[in-house]
Formats: C-alpha cells, sequence, structure tokens
C-alpha cells in the first residue's frame, strides 16, 4: 500500500511529462510539414553545389 | 542581458517574413536548393520550406521585394506566388484545438483506465475509494477540456431546437459523470469515468481524423491557389507603382500587366500590344490579339509583352463578379445536403433516449428504487452512446480520402465524398479538362543538342509557351546546355550565346490557329509545332465512367467545330458554345429530370455549373474560383482520377454503411443486457473499445481501394 504513494505520482508525472511534450512540440510547428521531414533526411549537407 | 544580444535582437524585430507557395516543390532536392540558394541572398536571414504545404518561408530584410524574391525562385527553376495572410488559418486552428483535446483525453483515459484496471482486478475498502477519489481528480478537468467541442455544438443545436450526434454524446457524457461523482462521494461500488472519458477519446480522433482530412486537402489546394488575378500593379500619375488587392481597385486607374499575370479588373488596353488567353473566361483555346483601344476582361491572362490597361469596370462590375453572383445562387442547393452521419443520428437519438427513459420508468415500476433505475438508464446511455457511429463515417471517409490523395486527387471534406457516390450523369469540360490545357510542343524532331540548348533559354522565360517546352522537355530528361548573355526580349522571344553560337527562341510570324515558336541555332532554325492535346486517358475514362453506370457528355464554351472534333473522336454527345447561364440550365434540367449530375471544369466560366452540380472536380490548373467551388481537385495530367473518385466513393458509403450497420447490430445485442441491469463499467468498457476498433479495421479496407477501375 505504501508503494502506490509514490508510485501514482510517478504514473501520473510521467503521463502529464509526455502531454507536456506533446503540447510544446504542436506549438512549436513540429507537426506543420511532415511530407518535409521524410525528405529532408535525404538532402546531403556536405555537397555545396549542384548543377 | 548584455548589449551584443541587444542588438542582435533589434535587428531582427526589423526583418520581415514572406511566404511564398511554389507547387513546384517535389523532392528533397528542391528543399535543399531553395533553402541554400535563396539564404544566399543579401537581405535574407532564413529559409524555410515546408514541403507538405508547398510554401516558402523567408525572413528577410524589408528592403528586398516579394517580387525580388518570387524572381530568385525563378531563377531556381520554381514559379513562386507571395500568399497574403494564411485563408486556411481558422481551419487549421480547429483541427489543433481537435488534437489538444484528443491528447488530453487520451492522458486521462491512459490513468484513470490503470486505476479503473486495479478496482475491477480486486480492489476493496479503503484503496477502492482512494482509486475513484483519484480518477474524478483526473477525469473531472479532463472532461471538462476535453469535452468542449461537443458540449459547444450541443448546446448549439438545443438552441435552435435541433438535436444533432453531439446531444447524446453530451448527455451521456454529463450524466455518467455525474453518476460517477455520486457513487464516489457516498462509496458506491461503480464509477463510469474511464467509460466518459474513453468515449471522449473515441470520438474526439473520429472528429480529428475528419478535421485533419480537410486541412491536409486544403493545404494542397491552397498550394495550387493563388496564381490568378488578386491584386494588379497600378502606376500612379507619378510614375511609382503599388501593388493593391482587387478589391481596392477603382475605373480610371492605369494598371500595368506582366507577362503571364492574370487581369484582376476589366479595362481598356491604353498601352502596348500583346496576345490574351481568354479561355478562362470564355473556354475559347485560341489566344485572341489585342492592342491599344482593346477591350480586355478580368481573368484573361496576358501572354506576351507588358500592358497598360486602364480600368473601366471593377470589383462588383467585372464580368467574373457576375459568374461570382451565379456561384453564390448556384450553391445554396448543395447547402441543403444533410450528411449521412447526421441523417442516422436523427433517428437514433430520439430512439437512444426513449429507451433509456423507459428502462428508468421501468425499473422503478418494478420497484428498485430510485439509485438503482437511474444507475441503469445510465448504463443503457453509455453504451448507446454512439461511439462506433461517431466513428463510422469520418474513418472510413479519412482512409478513402488517403487513398485518393495517393492518386493524384484531393478531396475537400466528407460531404464531397458523399454526393460524389450519388452522382449518375457527368458533364465534361472541354479545354483544360478533357484536353491539358496548355500548349504541348511537338519535339521528336529536334535532336539532343537542340533540345538542351531549347531547355536552356526556355526555363529563363515564363511565356505559357515557353513553359509548355520547358515541362516537355524536362519530361524526357533533357539536361541543359550551359549559355551565356541569356536575355528576354518581351514580345519576340529568348535568345543566348553557346560556345560563341548566336542561339534564339522566336515568335514565328505564320499565323493561323497554329501556335508555334521556332528555334534558332547559329543560323539554322527549326519550327516547333505547339497543339492543346487530349489527356492520355480521356477515353478510358470515358470508358470507365460508362461502366460504372455515369452517362458522359460535353458541355463546352468553346466553338463548335473544336468541341466536335473532341467529341467525335470520344464518341460522347457534347453542346459547344455554352455560356455560363446555358451550363446552369443544363444542369437545371438534369436536376428537375431527378438525375444527380457529376460537373467536371476548370474555367471561371464553369465555376457556376460546379457549384450548382451535385458533385463536382476541377483539375489542378484550374482557376482558383473553380477549385474553390468544386469539390474535389485533380493533379497532374491523367483524368483517370475522375472515374476513380466516383468509384472510391460508392465502395467508401459501402463500407459506411456497412460501419453503420455494424453500430446498429451492436446496440441490438448490448442494450438488452444494459437494460436488465447486466452492464458493469468493466463491459461497458470492453464493449465501447472493440466495437470502435471493428469500425476503425473495417474502414482500413479503404486503403487498397483506389487502384484502377477494371472496365
Amino acid at each position: 500500500m505504501t508503494g502506490l504513494t509514490f508510485l501514482i505520482p510517478i504514473a501520473l508525472g510521467m503521463g502529464a511529462l509526455g502531454l507536456a511534450v506533446f503540447f510544446w512540440a504542436m506549438k512549436h510547428g513540429q507537426f506543420e510539414d511532415l511530407d518535409g521531414a521524410a525528405q529532408r533526411i535525404l538532402i546531403d549537407e556536405d555537397e555545396g553545389d549542384d548543377v | 542581458m548584455n548589449a551584443p544580444t541587444e542588438i542582435i535582437a533589434d535587428d531582427k524585430s526589423r526583418l520581415i517574413d514572406t511566404r511564398l507557395t511554389a507547387p513546384g516543390i517535389r523532392c528533397a532536392g528542391c528543399i535543399g536548393k531553395i533553402e541554400r540558394d535563396l539564404s544566399e541572398l543579401d537581405g535574407v536571414e532564413s529559409v524555410r520550406v515546408n514541403f507538405s504545404a508547398k510554401r516558402v518561408a523567408v525572413l528577410h530584410d524589408p528592403a528586398i521585394g516579394e517580387e525580388h524574391l518570387a524572381a530568385a525562385l525563378r531563377e531556381l527553376g520554381f514559379e513562386s506566388q507571395p500568399v497574403a495572410d494564411n485563408p486556411l488559418g481558422t481551419d487549421d486552428a480547429e483541427s489543433k484545438k481537435l488534437l489538444r483535446a484528443l491528447a488530453v483525453a487520451g492522458f486521462g483515459m491512459m490513468n484513470v483506465m490503470l486505476l479503473s484496471v486495479s478496482i475491477w482486478s480486486g480492489a476493496e475498502g479503503a484503496t477502492r475509494e482512494l482509486f475513484h477519489w483519484l480518477s474524478a481528480v483526473i477525469a473531472l478537468p479532463v472532461i471538462a477540456y476535453s469535452g468542449r467541442p461537443f458540449f459547444a455544438s450541443a448546446l448549439m443545436a438545443l438552441r435552435y431546437r435541433r438535436t444533432n450526434m453531439d446531444v447524446p454524446i453530451s448527455i451521456g457524457v454529463l450524466l455518467a459523470t455525474g453518476l460517477s461523482l455520486y457513487e464516489t462521494a457516498t462509496g458506491g461500488g461503480h464509477a463510469y469515468f474511464e467509460s466518459a472519458v474513453m468515449l471522449l477519446f473515441f470520438l474526439l480522433s473520429g472528429r480529428a481524423l475528419d478535421a485533419s482530412m480537410r486541412t491536409r486537402t486544403r493545404a494542397g489546394i491552397g498550394a495550387l491557389l493563388g496564381s490568378m488575378g488578386k491584386s494588379a500593379t497600378v502606376i500612379a500619375p507619378d510614375g511609382s507603382t503599388a501593388r493593391l488587392p482587387a478589391d481596392e481597385l477603382e475605373p480610371g486607374m492605369l494598371v500595368m500587366v506582366a507577362a503571364g499575370e492574370a487581369l484582376a479588373a476589366d479595362g481598356e488596353v491604353d498601352e502596348g500590344s500583346s496576345a490574351i488567353d481568354n479561355s478562362m473566361l470564355t473556354g475559347e483555346s485560341a489566344p485572341e490579339n489585342v492592342s491599344k483601344g482593346s477591350l480586355v476582361h478580368a481573368g484573361a491572362i496576358n501572354l506576351g509583352a507588358p500592358l497598360r490597361i486602364r480600368l473601366t469596370r471593377t470589383t462588383s462590375d467585372t464580368a467574373i463578379a457576375e459568374i461570382a453572383r451565379l456561384m453564390d445562387e448556384a450553391g445554396q442547393s448543395r447547402s441543403r445536403y444533410v450528411r449521412i452521419a447526421d441523417r442516422a443520428s436523427r433517428l437514433y437519438a430520439p430512439a437512444v433516449h426513449t429507451l433509456s427513459l423507459l428502462a428508468f420508468i421501468g425499473w422503478m415500476i418494478a420497484g428498485t428504487g430510485w439509485h438503482q433505475s437511474l444507475v441503469i438508464a445510465i448504463a443503457v446511455l453509455i453504451i448507446t452512446c454512439p461511439c462506433a457511429m461517431g466513428l463510422a463515417v469520418p474513418a472510413a471517409q479519412v482512409v478513402a480520402s488517403g487513398a485518393l490523395l495517393k492518386r493524384g486527387l484531393l478531396v475537400k471534406d466528407g460531404s464531397a465524398l458523399e454526393r460524389l457516390a450519388e452522382c449518375d450523369t457527368a458533364l465534361l469540360d472541354k479545354t483544360g479538362t478533357l484536353t491539358l490545357g496548355e500548349p504541348r510542343p511537338d519535339i521528336y524532331a529536334l535532336g539532343s543538342d537542340d533540345r538542351a540548348i531549347a531547355l536552356a533559354l526556355a526555363q529563363t522565360s515564363r511565356h505559357p509557351l515557353s513553359r509548355g517546352l520547358t515541362s516537355a522537355l524536362r519530361e524526357c530528361d533533357t539536361k541543359p546546355e550551359r549559355l551565356e548573355c541569356v536575355r528576354e526580349i518581351e514580345g519576340c522571344g529568348v535568345t543566348g550565346n553557346w560556345d560563341g553560337r548566336e542561339v534564339a527562341l522566336e515568335r514565328t510570324s505564320r499565323s493561323g490557329t497554329e501556335i508555334s515558336v521556332s528555334l534558332r541555332v547559329d543560323g539554322r532554325s527549326q519550327l516547333i509545332v505547339f497543339e492543346d492535346p487530349m489527356r492520355p486517358d480521356a477515353s478510358k475514362t470515358v470508358a470507365a465512367l460508362k461502366t460504372l453506370g455515369i452517362k458522359p457528355s460535353i458541355l463546352s464554351g468553346d466553338r463548335s467545330g473544336a468541341v466536335q472534333a473532341v467529341a467525335n473522336e470520344l464518341q460522347l454527345d457534347a453542346q459547344a458554345g455554352a455560356t455560363p447561364q446555358d451550363k446552369l440550365r443544363a444542369l437545371e434540367l438534369l436536376k428537375r429530370s431527378g438525375r444527380k449530375p457529376l460537373m467536371i471544369g476548370d474555367g471561371l466560366n464553369d465555376g457556376p455549373a460546379l457549384a450548382a452540380a451535385h458533385a463536382s472536380i476541377a483539375p489542378g490548373n484550374a482557376s482558383d474560383v473553380s477549385q474553390q467551388a468544386a469539390d474535389a481537385v485533380f493533379i497532374g495530367r491523367n483524368l483517370m482520377p475522375v472515374a476513380l473518385a466516383v468509384q472510391v466513393a460508392r465502395r467508401t458509403m459501402k463500407i459506411v454503411r456497412q460501419n453503420l450497420g455494424f453500430s446498429v447490430l451492436y446496440n441490438v445485442c448490448a442494450v438488452p443486457l444494459a437494460l436488465f441491469g447486466f452492464v458493469t463499467p468493466l463491459i461497458a468498457a470492453i464493449a465501447m473499445s472493440i466495437s470502435s476498433l471493428v469500425v476503425v479495421a473495417n474502414s482500413l479496407r479503404l486503403a487498397r481501394s483506389a487502384k484502377e477501375p477494371s472496365a
């Protein structure tokens, strides 16, 4: 029983943290360009100039 | 803090943010190229490409104008248009609000469920009471936050003495919460907090799906919009120029219309001579030559040299405005359409409420006492809450629209899919719909060197012929030759220097309906002939429409000769020379004879018909007005998405009916359990999840539905 006194707050805290992170991500436009994120991985940073 | 950062902050505050839409962004290479090359410009602070919306956001010094940025992008090979404030912002805000509510409901559901599972697995006494209180503390704010979309909509409906899907939902959630609070306070055994929160979670996912479908397609359509005359460059008496939006223009103003630009108002040519493309307005495909004194109408596109035009009629007096008025009137019949989910809930809500009331009265008569009777009545309400029903329609429609999106068709909303499925007659415009609506050159006679030179010359110009040539050459993988001193002479052509030899793309002096340019390389010239070809799969699409039981015919504003040629080739009936009013009348006639017409057209002159038809589709290169009036927009050279749209829409409706049927079946099984008082919170939770999962799984079958129709 005593375990519950800190296990429940931890569970709630972790859930709330996830929620806070999701809200932060939405506010900072992380979901604005989902297709773009998939494409950007292909950009070669080193190759300075293409024709 | 310290001085240097303040200076930077001050510096940054002077920068302005410009957004340009560039529909040509297609791959990672495009993103890299734009972000790298554009940020090298002087005064540009940062560049960010939004690939999904095909938009470029530039943070720059106010000294650089929008035109300068657009020109820089054109040099990189991307046509672009500055966008004003985000016109789709409100939609976006709505879908964000729903997503936030969904996240909160998900958080609440997980935690309350965690506590509930412990109770179900046998927590007793003080532990159970503690868990009930904890659930209440979590659930109450979650329900207050996540339930708002439903409560607001239910209140609105009740205020107008109507019911919608949200009324039974709100009543169910509120009663379940109230009862659970009472149970918790009095130390009772059953609290339904998890059912209430879970109900909100599933229903919100349906709503969020619906909203994301709308925002996704609007972003796609938004990327295509904005190329038409919404503003004009006005020349002040002192010679300075300013860009004014179309609704601030006044008769008597002198405006400058660059090559490739569309007119924003009616007027008379004051200076310059050029050819204009009236196809948006009349459907006539051949360009019209204009010079000083000619009358020009809003919506026409200047093909050649820049023109100065003295405006005669602006804003609500223009020919376009007349079309807009027709569209407004025509679109009203469509707003009366009632969506299938609302039709279902009109029958469903009163039935459920009566049933739950009867359960209460029945148990009161049986003498179980008001507490037990109320518990059973609420259990009936919770178990019949249209959870699966709320998901049944949006889940199927979102999967279907996703499948269609992959095939190049953007459906605007769920109601469009419902109406598309009902169509039984199709009316097709000719120019730009059955044909590509853009000049395509015959390049087979050109050698590989000539092709490379032609591409190098054509890609620097925005003349429609150059653009047609560029896209045709790029399609056959031509790499542009390196040229020097490339120069465009307005109204004549493009010249350049290739290894010391003079090369040029020039206007030809040949007259007649045939459009052509000549490519001159070192004194040797070659003729490139343009034509407006039929879409490659036009006849296949017509055949596919016929197998779907839809009767297609042509309704065009073009000359009857040109229309008849296409009609013969496709073996269709045709009506030529139709004005916007004629098109409306033809649709009225069809509707009155009980048919449900599907209109497919692109021009401004099709706008009213697109708005009046039972459902409508416009190609991606259509005028803004038409794209906004249409239910769906298809991209690319193929016409097949039109037939696919109808096919997928019909399959979607089949799945939607299955889903609704399943929801009803589930209720038929679950309601007796609830009526006889066997439904505990555990059973309610399991039943609700299973019904929702079945509906979603059934809808996912649509993902593969957008295959070629089997003719």
